[in-house]
């Protein structure tokens, strides 16, 4: 176990070095501030709201994480199967989960580190007000937990290709359709053919209802778990898909 | 002796494609065994195979008696492994790499500086040490993936074409690396620099279309040319009649050829009948009928030759 660990961390501190050594660390982060403030102040209305809050900014994230999470994730496996040093990692005495897990961890952790850059936004609405600061707390966990949620599934079709440009447009679709299918466009889909449980059940994976409820500032247990699960799930299907790659 | 090496019956298809159809093999300590074959022949597959990153349709592969599909991690702790190309994180440093892979094969502490201390020193990789890889030079990047490789002194070391790109120097100092691990190490080297086999090789496995088509020394497999040990004089062209009789006399002699003539003077060859040694016979028949000879010398079957009749038709294949 400590052998477990140790190699986890090895390995996400490298690739988490690894964004830094090149100008993916600079860019990203720019950006994903950027966009997010962006959204907040001319598409959410901050201002004109009049309301110390921050839901004008957090309203945006499931979007922005389309475009920004498989930015990230695209690369995780990828770029190791092109550029052929996966058989330099995988060659070495770690385990898949090791390297899954330390991959997963090193990634989340730069999008986590992303989001704190938006402390600004925070410091901007306790100057102007007095917001609850427990809502704004719960609201950028939600939006962490489920940046982990497209990102380890960024992550396990990232291990499927060696082309990058594939894994984003893939990936970012998958993720679409997850944010869309709490939406009438996609249950109307379903609702003519589907059991009614079928279609409650496709809801209750939209990460745009669930994460709602979160910025609402309910601590809402079955988003958690949504979140949670789908990583655990996205994770899982990366190993196999790593397995699958080894013996094909 | 006991194999710290061991494939037995490793396949691998592609599809319709029979990469690896069959390769067993041991390499025992002390041994350091060239890997032969024309490219495509399955040297990098058989390689993958035996190091565990590709998964086998049929047959396993142990390193120190470790299986390396059901103990990747016992075995992997002994193996070194410079894959296809020497990839390597290009956006790191040599030392940021070589310490990456040192903290993974389970070095802790003042280990790791240690180890990596003996690997930069052994491939010369002092000088670019903190330079990011990708603005090595081809020689340097091999040599960061053979400095990782033989990182906390593997018992085996697996290395695809660890002189490819490097210049006669750089190879020369490679090779010179592998001969002094060579005694405490199971090493296999594949390459398709014939010469690189008799400078470091003690066996050499030639494979072709993932078969094994020949298996041996160096001495062994130039054996198999038919002029190998063949003695070649040199003489005047008038004189060439009666020395060619002369030599045909020579008991073990199977045939005398011409093989050219220039300047009024014909090269002769001698060839041995069922590859026996005439070197000794050939020359006291010169001295005591005092022929008049300008050159004498032994052939030696040329590797390139033997590679090229056993890769070259499918026959051969079936023959060997």
């Amino acid at each position: 176990m400590r052998e477990f660990l140790h190699n986890v961390w090895i390995i996400a501190k490298r690739e988490f070095m690894g964004y830094f050594a090149t100008p993916i660390a600079i860019v990203f982060l720019i950006i994903f501030v950027a966009l997010t403030g962006a959204f907040a102040f001319y598409i959410g209305a901050f201002f004109e709201r009049g309301q110390a809050e921050l839901s004008a900014f957090f309203v945006y994230h499931p979007w922005l994480y389309l475009l920004l999470v498989p930015a990230i994730g695209m690369r995780l496996w990828a770029e190791e199967r092109k550029s052929g040093t996966i058989e330099l990692l995988m060659t070495l005495p770690i385990s898949p989960w090791e390297a899954i897990l330390g991959k997963f961890l090193a990634a989340w952790a730069f999008i986590g580190l992303a989001l704190v850059l938006t402390f600004p936004m925070w410091i901007t609405v306790n100057v102007l007000g007095q917001p609850d600061n427990g809502v704004i707390l719960a609201s950028y966990l939600g939006s962490f937990l489920m940046a982990g949620a497209y990102l380890a599934i960024a992550s396990c079709i990232s291990a499927l290709t060696k082309n990058q440009v594939i894994a984003f447009i893939v990936a970012a679709t998958v993720c679409f359709l997850l944010v869309m299918s709490g939406l009438e466009l996609v249950q109307n889909l379903f609702r003519g053919w589907a059991p009614a449980s079928v279609v409650s059940a496709i809801a209750s994976l939209s990460f745009l209802s669930n994460f709602e409820s979160i910025t609402k500032g309910i601590v809402d247990l079955p988003a958690i778990v949504l979140y949670l699960s789908l990583i655990v799930f996205a994770l899982f299907a990366n190993k196999i898909v790593i397995d699958l790659r080894k013996a094909a | 002796m006991t194999a710290l090496i061991e494939a037995e019956g490793l396949a691998k298809s592609f599809g319709r494609l029979r990469a690896v159809d069959g390769i067993t093999l041991r390499v025992a300590r002390g041994e350091v065994l060239g890997f032969l074959g024309p490219n495509g022949a399955g040297k990098s597959t058989t390689m993958r195979l035996i190091t565990g990153f590709l998964e086998p349709d049929a047959g396993r592969a142990r390193i120190a008696g470790f299986d390396v599909q059901d103990s990747p991690r016992e075995a992997r702790k002994r193996l070194g492994y410079l894959p296809e190309g020497a990839p390597l994180y290009a956006e790191m440093t040599p030392k940021g790499l070589l310490g990456f892979v040192a903290e993974l094969k389970g070095l802790r502490g003042d280990a790791i500086a240690k180890s990596v201390g003996v690997a930069v020193e052994r491939t010369g990789l002092g000088p670019v040490l903190e330079q990011t890889i990708e603005t090595l030079s081809k020689g340097y990047k091999r040599r960061v993936g053979i400095a990782q490789a033989i990182l906390n002194d593997p018992e085996v070391l697996i290395m695809d074409e660890p002189t490819d790109g490097l210049d006669p120097n750089q190879k020369h100092q490679v090779r010179q690396l592998i001969a002094e691990m060579a005694r405490e190490k199971a090493i296999i080297v594949s390459t398709h620099i014939l010469e690189e086999v008799e400078a470091v090789c003690t066996r050499a496995v030639v494979i072709n279309k993932g078969r094994i088509v020949a298996d041996g020394t160096a001495e062994d497999l130039m054996r198999r040319v038919p002029y190998h040990g063949a003695v070649a004089v040199r003489v005047a062209a008038d004189k060439a009649d009666a020395v060619k009789g002369a030599l045909a006399a020579v008991s073990g002699v199977g045939s005398v050829e011409t093989v050219s003539a220039a300047d009024g003077h014909l090269l002769l060859r001698a060839v041995p009948r069922n590859g026996a040694g005439i070197v000794t016979d050939v020359a006291s028949a010169i001295r005591q009928q005092a022929l008049v000879v300008e050159e004498v010398f032994v052939e030696r079957g040329k590797l390139d030759d033997v590679f090229r009749q056993i890769t070259s038709s499918d026959l051969d294949n079936r023959n060997a």
